[in-house]
């Protein structure tokens, strides 16, 4: 019987694997992501099941309580936190996961590593570390408990390398001299070089941020893999070399189409400390023209077409469920409603959608940024809610901070209305074309408020 | 280096392709749910702590090895059930009756 079991144990992965990948796939199509997760979360829950059954294994009690301890607590977070604090919940996470890749080459160094295992456990412990740090301070910039503005240090960039160099050499040094002494300084400059690499990263930038880090950690993860493939328990290195990769390679790619959102280098998002430019671009001609609430509500009444452009506004202020509101006013009187969401609009991939379908809006009425442009020039009114870099005109012209960001072209519609708290510039500190605009009438206010005055107002007539 | 590390060389390369492949074609709707669910996936993470904390013999070892399990069970369950939470919001066979509320 003992014999078969290491087989078992390596059917059940190589099982798991499949299921991981089918699971990823399902999640290009609406209809089939739910299942997808869920199969890949029974083929996890047999994953780790199985790995209790290995063979030479230790500690059972130490791993159930370090099993109930996080499952409880990673349960219980994921549960009771809200859908607008998704960003910061999903850098967590994901941090815990780089954590806990550290840990594991942590562990496998303090054994008796030698060559080329050790490397990549270092490695590992390496990207890891970073991964933790990082992900922990893009959270407190979400949550808020830290100014989301980039934060920048002097002597930003020669500083950061050295400290990278120096851990990275106290790494090697514990390779080669052995001596496990030099693997605190290693983690705790790790950890330091994680932390100033993400400070001077503003709000705008996190979905780059966070699926950089969430690719970090799969390679993490892969790297510890490598290292344990070669121990005494490999199969579990494997699986960990797969799932690792795989998640490497899906969160690069998503990493490189979010910079290309803002046609940006991930170098120039990581480096460039964006945002903190004052440079206005030229001074603007015109003047913002406000507009009432009711005078902006007629005017959508008898439009043919209204199109919303929500964007991180319309996440602080918690609008969307009001919006959900306005467009079934709209439909009810015959407009025809759709939403342009920009792919960096928000704080993470894809973070309008959520909240959208959160509030009960069919996703069949979420256009891509490709999908809706075309439509605009034709378009009576766009309303733009709390968005501002996304839909400036200033990216078509040369020598903007902007140049070059494919944007919502919302200024080619023939009416836009803009809900704006106040009269300050976007994040990125530049002025927007947009709001000066002939056609263009602001709305100041709370996004959930001045949406709720447009409902009134449209119940009323 | 040894045949084994040679061996995950040659898979990792395939998973690779395997992973940019699979996510290549995903319409920004589910950019959210896609890394939430690869964050689930990375949690994978636990099974290797807990290997190395099962074969953790000094008191250093063990704290380390209980600090990445816990930090790996975290990751895995917490992924898994942000990811389940944002994905039942798009399922459209719920949402045909009242909407969210």
């Amino acid at each position: 019987m003992t014999n078969y079991l290491p087989d078992v144990v390596n059917a059940v992965y190589v099982v798991a694997v499949l299921v991981f990948i089918l699971g990823l796939k399902a999640m290009s199509s609406p209809e089939t992501a739910r299942r997808g997760i869920m199969f890949a979360g029974i083929a996890m829950l047999i994953a780790v099941a199985v790995t209790f059954l290995s063979p030479g294994l230790s500690n059972f009690a130490l791993i159930a309580l370090g099993i109930f301890i996080g499952g409880g607590l990673g349960y219980y977070w994921a549960r009771v936190v809200k859908m607008t604090a998704m960003p910061q919940m999903v850098a967590v996470f994901n941090g815990m996961g780089g954590g806990a890749a550290a840990a594991i080459a942590a562990v496998e160094l303090l054994g008796s590593l030698s060559g080329a295992t050790a490397a990549l456990s270092v490695a590992g412990a390496v990207i890891g570390s970073i991964s933790i740090a990082g992900s922990v301070i893009a959270f407190l910039k979400l949550q808020g408990w830290m100014r989301s503005q980039p934060i920048v240090l002097p002597a930003r960039q020669p500083v950061n390398f050295a400290v990278l160099i120096v851990g990275a050499g106290f790494g090697v040094g514990s390779l080669v001299l052995g001596h496990p002494l030099y693997l605190l300084p290693f983690f705790v400059l790790l950890l330091v070089y994680g932390i100033l690499l993400t400070l001077p990263i503003g709000g705008a930038d996190m979905p780059v941020v966070i699926s950089l880090f969430n690719a970090l950690t799969g390679i993490a993860v892969a790297l510890d893999g490598f290292a344990l493939v070669n121990g005494p328990l490999g199969d579990a290195g494997y699986a960990m070399v797969i799932a690792g990769t795989l998640v490497g390679a899906a969160g690069s790619l998503l990493t490189i189409l979010m910079a290309r959102a803002m046609n940006r280098s991930i170098s120039n998002v990581l480096f460039g400390a964006f945002g903190q430019t004052q440079d206005s671009g030229g001074p603007i001609q015109g003047t913002m023209k406000p507009i009432e609430p009711e005078d902006a509500a007629v005017m959508m009444e008898y439009a043919g077409q209204v199109v919303i452009a929500p964007g991180y506004g319309m996440a602080v202020a918690q609008a969307q469920q009001k919006v959900k509101e306005l467009a079934d006013l709209l439909e009810a009187k015959g407009v025809t409603v759709k939403f342009a969401i920009h792919p960096v609009a928000g704080r993470m991939p894809g973070h309008m959608n959520v909240l959208l379908a959160e509030a009960g809006i069919n996703y069949d009425k979420l256009f891509d940024r490709d999908e809706i442009n075309p439509e605009l020039a034709n378009t009576d009114v766009v309303l733009v809610i709390g968005a501002n870099d996304v839909v400036n005109p200033a990216a078509r012209r040369a020598g903007s901070p902007l140049q070059g960001m494919p944007i919502l072209d919302v200024d080619r519609a023939k009416n836009v209305l803009v809900i704006k708290r106040g009269q300050g510039r976007g994040f990125a500190g530049i002025e927007n074309d947009l709001f000066y605009g002939d056609n263009t009438r602001m709305l100041y206010g709370d996004a959930q408020a001045v949406v709720g005055k447009l409902v009134q107002a449209l119940k009323k007539s | 280096m040894a045949a084994d590390l040679w061996t995950a060389l040659f898979i990792a390369l395939l998973a690779a392709f395997t992973g940019y492949e699979v996510i290549g074609r995903v319409p920004v709707l589910l950019h959210t749910p896609l890394m939430s669910g690869s964050n689930f996936i990375h949690g994978i993470v636990l099974v290797g702590a807990i290997v190395a904390l099962g074969i953790a013999t000094t008191p250093l070892e063990q704290a380390i090895g209980l600090v990445a399990v816990i930090m790996g069970a975290m990751n895995v369950t917490g992924g898994y059930v942000v990811t389940e939470r944002i994905l039942a919001m798009f399922d459209r066979s719920k949402k045909k009756g009242g909407g969210a509320a």
